[in-house]
């Protein structure tokens, strides 16, 4: 957008835009979203992750306004959202399959929010105009959707929901219908986007790496409940449960008992911080590394294991180890040449996080 | 993939049953158009007499206009009843819209003639309709104008045809993608504005189709004008029925009858370019 005026105030970064209290939503017996609450900043880049039916869309789709919360509270802007029907909200939606309307060119697409409005026609010219340079579709602008591949109709339904400047603008999986590479460059466009227009994104998708590469913050939804939330970094390195840990990236979980300050595993014995009692860690496979490697961590924890089966990924491979106690645990390690046999590895204590059940 | 012999054999009955069922009887019918009748034969003069007087007679302009009136009528009043039919059953059909949808199609399945039948007895001056004015007080005497007028044939054909009109918009409501009402609403478009500017403009193919049934079927109509129309209710059908019947002029009826079927194929043509260019995929 060129108009710098139309660009909310992105100054305050701390400031709240939507707060959900409490949020519940049941289909008959079936309880899809329990007690979700959730704060999302201003100008926040936030991805609701989850598996399907893990209520993503549901919770995207209450704030959307096309259902109603069974349970809890709404509010953005001090005023109680959930009251509203959906064309009174200031938030507006990408769909997952764009939802361009078929019988209306391009242009009409875009204009289709300002006229609802009913903005001014010269003015609802202009930003279409704009919108149309912003996802550089210029030239399509007398088009039929029909006529447009996925990554353009993609573009028209980003314009279409941002020409009119939403404090929040929903997305519901719209990466999804795209293939691979195109899927890559729209996460690209999309990020400097929303830098550009510093307007709030709430993104879904079930895409753990499209998460961590867009997100300011991760939440991520468990069946119906918020399992954490965090920026990507922090959720990658410190994952409050086994089953975050498990769903970003890839991990090996240890089980321990906690002994005076030791944790005591069938491998290893490794000093944690933790109270007594059973326990359990994460340790991320690139965490681990092979002794005659020039890396040597603080605090080593050293093990010998066989290497049963290696996947070779161009800088790193993928080694899937088995401890003398038969434990099976993955190493991701800088790439070696062809391994066989018993090697010695070593790993950080402190790199073995704890973890909930 | 199949012999040439097996292709030919497959594409010998469709064209022996155009030709026998279609290609002759209209070659006949065109050729009886231009014969005429002299002492109760057909004498085949060529000559376009009959096409004259049709152009001369205003009888036959009357009927055919009263004709195109009562089919314009059914096509609107259908149009009124089918359109929000569909409109509530695809939207607001809820749980029991199956069950909704067998009720609106199960007159189908009943026969014209008992339709018909039904329709006297409601509109008689001795009936249904008449008896209950009568018991509430509103009519001292019975009108007589409901059954035996044009009135009653717009109301019988209405009631045959309203579940051809409903069928196609029904299906073409049901093809709009429930996102883009979602996305209409999302862009802070009313109800209202939804419906003007998406749902009616996406139905219109439908809506198009079930006008040209309507109107088209109304148009070549003969039974419901017997049964219900009198003699001020008379539609061109009947007269080329007498033509062909009582009246022993086969020529006459056959040039009506061309003049009919030019007409409709041209509403035909016309409704589909126009469907063409209404439907977006």
């Amino acid at each position: 957008m060129t108009t710098a005026s139309s660009i909310p105030d992105r100054a305050a970064p701390d400031r709240t835009l939507l707060e959900l209290r409490a949020v519940g939503k049941r289909f008959g017996a079936r309880e899809v979203l329990k007690t979700v609450s959730l704060e999302i900043a201003s100008g926040e880049f936030l991805t609701l992750l989850g598996e399907s039916g893990s209520g993503k869309t549901t919770l995207l789709r209450l704030i959307a306004g096309f259902e109603q919360p069974t349970a809890g509270e709404i509010w953005m802007h001090g005023t109680r959202l959930d009251a509203l029907p959906p064309y009174r909200r200031r938030v507006n939606t990408v769909f997952q399959h764009y939802a361009l309307f078929p019988h209306l060119k391009v242009r009409e697409n875009i204009a289709y929010g300002l006229e609802a409005a009913g903005t001014p026609k010269a003015e609802i010219a202009v930003r279409v105009r704009e919108a149309l340079a912003m996802v550089r579709m210029q030239e399509y602008a007398a088009a039929k959707p029909a006529k447009l591949s996925g990554g353009q109709q993609q573009r028209v339904a980003l314009a279409r929901a941002l020409v009119n400047r939403p404090e929040l603008l929903l997305l519901d999986e719209p990466l999804s219908a795209l293939d691979a590479n195109l899927r890559k460059q729209m996460q690209s466009e999309l990020k400097s986007l929303q830098r550009e227009v510093g307007i709030t994104f709430l993104f879904v998708t079930h895409d753990q790496e499209e998460a961590m590469a867009l997100s300011d913050r991760i939440a991520l939804l468990r069946n119906g409940t918020l399992e954490q939330v965090a920026s990507p970094r922090e959720i990658y390195a410190r994952p409050a449960t086994a089953y975050t840990a498990r769903f970003i990236g890839q991990t090996n979980l240890l089980e321990a008992r906690v002994e005076t300050g030791v944790a005591t595993g069938l491998d290893f014995s490794f000093p944690c911080a933790l109270s007594d009692g059973p326990a359990l860690f994460s340790l991320r496979p690139e965490a681990i590394s092979l002794i005659d490697d020039t890396r040597q961590p603080a605090n080593p924890i050293r093990f010998s294991a066989n290497v049963r089966e290696q996947t070779y990924s161009g800088a790193t491979e993928l080694l899937e180890l088995q401890t003398a106690n038969g434990a099976i645990l993955r190493a991701r390690v800088p790439s070696t040449g062809p391994l066989s046999g018993t090697h010695s590895f070593v790993f950080c204590a402190d790199d073995a996080i704890p973890v909930r059940e | 993939m199949y012999s040439r012999t097996y292709r030919r054999l497959v594409s010998v009955p469709p064209i022996l049953w155009v030709a026998l069922f279609l290609l002759f009887p209209y070659a006949l019918m065109f050729a009886h158009g231009f014969w005429s009748v002299r002492d109760g034969a057909i004498v085949h003069s060529w000559n376009f007499a009959n096409y004259a007087t049709l152009l001369q007679n205003p009888l036959y302009w009357q009927v055919l206009l009263r004709t195109a009136r009562i089919a314009l009528s059914v096509t609107l009043l259908s149009i009124l009843l089918g359109y929000p039919l569909a409109y509530f059953l695809s939207f607001h059909g809820g749980p029991r819209k199956e069950l909704l949808y067998q009720l609106v199609i199960v007159p189908l399945w009943v026969s014209y003639l008992v339709r018909g039948y039904a329709w006297k007895t409601i509109l008689g001056s001795e009936g249904v309709l008449n008896g209950f004015l009568h018991y509430l007080h509103i009519t001292r005497e019975p009108l007589p104008a409901l059954l035996y007028s044009p009135f009653a044939v717009v109301i019988m054909l209405t009631h045959i045809y309203t579940p051809f009109v409903f069928l196609p918009i029904y299906a073409s409501l049901e093809h709009i993608p429930r996102p883009l009402i979602e996305a209409s609403h999302d862009l802070g478009a009313s109800a209202r504005t939804t419906f003007l500017r998406i749902i009616l403009p996406l139905s219109l193919p439908g809506l198009l189709a079930g006008a040209t049934f309507a109107f088209v079927l109304s148009l070549g109509d003969f039974l419901a004008p017997l049964l219900v129309g009198g003699p001020s209710g008379t539609m061109i059908a009947n007269i080329v029925q007498s033509l062909f019947g009582a009246a022993y002029d086969w020529p006459l009826g056959a040039a009506i009858s061309v003049c009919i079927l030019l007409f409709t194929l041209a509403i035909l043509s016309f409704s589909e370019r126009l469907e063409k260019r209404w439907s977006f995929e």
